[in-house]
């Protein structure tokens, strides 16, 4: 169930520093750890960079949600682009197609609680991340 | 585009990293710090990133291509200060920065410059610029 959200653009190298900036601030405001935090904020700013260089851009939507035990944070990432084709190599450490370190998507899994990935060869790629507070 | 000073102090350069960088930025960083030090002819580099909340595998990537970018033009490239939770997210995430030296904080890397300096110079008055290094045709 989603509190609160606010959804940002993501079309230049700006926007990716905006996405960093606003996902900190809803981190600070939900009390997550410091550690907690950086993780987050992390996964953030590989996943909105993948939404601008592989998906041509798109839009990042940052909610604080709430199940019955805990509160969180949700990201969620959307791109109308080529979409990935195979996604089991796509989530492989250090495979890129763009020339980078090829650990924005398989490092992002990594620093958050949940990992969600929609895509589809031409369909555009969603991806959802959330983080719980401990 | 803002832009990251690279100040120099006697044989180093030192760049401490104060704003939340565009990748731009970055890049634009790397090739600053090449051409300055070819142009001052300083043996080390200091990059202070005390100020930085994160380092994702971007600016991980930079700081790695100017390490290696300095070595090639014979200057040695110490990063200082990282903060603990930025170490943590950084191994997690999968980027160790290999062949990138360290240290705590700006002073303990110009301590770290110097003594690597001195070890790899032995001789005081061999010529900086002795051609012994460069392999015979």
């Amino acid at each position: 169930m989603s509190e609160e959200s606010r959804q940002i653009p993501v079309t230049t190298d700006q926007d990716v520093v905006r996405v960093r900036q606003l996902v900190r601030t809803v981190a600070v405001d939900a009390k997550l750890s410091l550690v907690d935090q950086t993780k987050l904020v992390t996964a953030a700013s590989e996943l909105a960079r993948n939404t601008l260089v592989y998906g041509g851009g798109g839009t990042v939507e940052v909610s604080r949600v709430r199940n019955e035990i805990r509160a969180g944070i949700r990201i969620v990432f959307a791109d109308q682009g080529p979409g990935i084709a195979d996604l089991d190599l796509a989530l492989t450490d250090g495979y890129t197609t763009g020339g980078g370190l090829g650990l924005g998507l398989s490092g992002a899994r990594r620093l958050v609680d949940d990992f969600t990935i929609d895509t589809a060869p031409g369909e555009g790629t969603t991806i959802s991340i959330t983080k719980w507070c401990r | 585009m803002e832009r990251v000073p690279v100040l120099k102090i006697g044989d180093i350069l030192l760049v401490s990293i104060q704003i939340d960088m565009e990748d731009q930025v970055a890049l634009q960083l790397q090739e600053d710090l090449a051409e300055k030090i070819v142009a001052t002819g300083c043996h080390g580099v200091i990059i202070d990133i005390s100020a930085l909340d994160i380092v994702d595998s971007f600016v991980g990537r930079t700081l790695a291509t100017i390490a290696s970018v300095s070595r090639v033009l014979d200057a040695e490239t110490v990063v200082v200060g990282m903060r603990p939770a930025v170490a943590i997210t950084l191994v997690e995430l999968g980027l160790s920065l290999p062949g990138i030296r360290t240290a705590l904080n700006v002073e303990l890397g110009i301590e770290m410059l110097a003594r690597s300096r001195a070890e790899s110079a032995p001789d005081e008055d061999e010529d900086e610029d002795d051609p012994a290094a460069v392999p015979a045709p």
